[in-house]
């Protein structure tokens, strides 16, 4: 492993991170960012769930689409890895409630939730297109989920105090929401023009 | 067509491969679990209120079967629920005593008979967060001059799921029909002023105020200042006077509300009206 390639997966690493966001500046998985934010104890665990199987999702996925470039049948990878990702929740469940009660616990209620998150998906369709091999894959999925874990702790932070503020009626509960989320977006604006090496 | 018929094909047989690692996954990873733990979880409210201690209607039920806790804990459920849960278990129940929250707070603020201000009384205006607990924090234990009685910013208000709580003149105020005793406001009460007391005898003294009596009067009209009258009239010898602050026994206690008649504050809640006449002899009683 050269300097390089080292270099690279950092750039991968910290791109995911800040610079492309998957929520905040390209805008996948809105759903869990919106719905599971109240409180920063949920927000955390929803994100260490999303980290974890986004990991895994790029791995099982980079497999998948090996078989499917030997077989010249590229169009078919969203379906192929909607399959993958769900069956691969499903098995994850599984194998955390008998053998990791403890993390299925704590991971348990989020898991289903994750089986048809957008991010997951855009996830492995990014590691496509961007051609990245198995290491990189990994790196760029577990990076996509820190960033998500990042995004999301940060909002449900901002959220517990918003809903303390006296805020002007026509604004509250949804509205602020949103207006807070787009601020949020706003500031990780500030690092697109970040450079890494 | 054949490339039609081979991505049906990997497809499909992708999709095979997956279905029948999940169907083996299902058998290798099955857990065992006691299908009593089902019946108890139906059996509860669904309330999720943690009045139990426990995290949730689900955790209890739990915790039930392991034995680690008794039935009858879920304030939500009540007898009914007890009942039920006795039956999946194998356990006999007996009643069990329904209790409700009440606030010990009575500086309701307002204007007296005599068109006189009375209630808490404040030290100034607050406009921060409409929230007790900042509240509480600012200029020395809050905007309210009574550093023990409610901030009326409702965070139990929040907190109740069965919409028992209200604030009323600028203190909370429990509705005992609808409260079911799961006390998750009285977690939320920085003040600590929310107790639960059993629902047939909810004769309660109504103010936390542990300051001398001239302090309390500076800070509410309708304070607790330790004078004592409860305790002369009392018959089951149930009141005590501790830290300048009324509390009663309630193994003594059989409510019969002569000493909210007495109290010249008028701030002991009872669920009982007195008649004038057996006030009267009482009171002739205890000048002998």
């Amino acid at each position: 492993m050269d300097g390089n390639y080292i270099n690279a997966l950092l750039g991968i690493l910290l791109s995911a991170v800040l610079t492309e966001n998957y929520i905040l500046v390209k805008f996948y998985g809105i759903c869990p960012f919106m719905g599971v934010s109240k409180k920063i104890d949920t927000a955390l665990g929803m994100g260490m769930a999303v980290t974890f199987v986004m990991a895994l999702a790029s791995a099982a996925t980079w497999a998948v689409n090996l078989l499917l470039v030997a077989l010249e049948l590229e169009y078919m990878q969203t379906v192929a890895f909607i399959l993958v990702i769900a069956s691969i929740v499903q098995v994850v469940e599984m194998f955390l409630k008998k053998s990791v009660p403890a993390l299925y616990k704590a991971l348990g209620v989020f898991l289903p939730l994750i089986t048809t998150n957008c991010a997951v998906l855009g996830v492995a369709l990014v590691n496509v297109q961007e051609g990245y091999d198995f290491l990189q894959s990994v790196i760029n999925g577990a990076a996509g989920g820190i960033g998500f874990t990042v995004a999301i702790v940060l909002f449900a932070s901002i959220r517990e105090r918003v809903d303390k503020t006296d805020c002007p009626p026509i604004f509250k509960g949804i509205p602020i929401t949103l207006i807070s989320a787009g601020l949020l977006a706003l500031a990780f604006m500030g690092f697109s023009g970040l450079k890494i090496f | 067509m054949v490339e039609i018929l081979i991505a049906i094909g990997i497809l499909g047989g992708l999709g095979l491969i997956f279905g029948l690692v999940l169907a083996a996954a299902s058998k290798v990873f099955y857990v065992q679990t006691d299908p009593r733990l089902e019946k108890l979880t139906e059996a509860l409210p669904g309330a999720n209120c943690g009045g139990c201690g426990y995290a949730g209607c689900a955790g209890y039920a739990e915790a039930v079967l392991k034995g680690e806790a008794s039935i009858g804990a879920c304030a939500s459920g009540g007898t009914e629920c007890a009942l039920a849960m006795g039956e999946i278990m194998g356990v006999k129940v007996t009643d069990v005593a329904r209790k409700v929250a009440l606030v010990r707070c009575s500086g309701y603020r307002g204007v007296d008979a005599e068109g006189k201000e009375k209630g808490a009384k404040m030290k100034g205006e607050y406009e921060g967060f409409a929230d007790c607990l900042a509240a509480s924090k600012v200029g020395g234990n809050g905007p309210l001059a009574c550093k023990f009685g409610c901030l009326g910013f409702g965070n139990c208000i929040k907190a109740c799921q069965h919409d028992a709580i209200h604030i009323v003149d600028g203190v909370a105020k429990v509705d005992t029909e609808k409260c079911v005793g799961c006390m998750a406001c009285a977690a939320e009460c920085p003040r600590n002023l929310i107790v639960p007391v059993d629902y047939d005898k909810h004769t309660v003294i109504a103010c936390n105020s542990h300051a001398k009596g001239a302090v309390t009067v500076r800070g509410c009209t309708q304070g607790c200042i330790g004078c004592g009258i409860c305790i002369k009239i009392c018959p089951h010898d149930a009141i005590r006077v501790e830290n300048n602050l009324a509390t009663i026994d309630y193994s003594l206690c059989t409510s019969c509300g002569l000493c909210a008649a007495v109290c010249p504050k008028k701030l002991i809640a009872s669920p009982i009206d007195t008649p004038e006449e057996v006030l009267a002899i009482v009171k002739a009683h205890m000048k002998k």
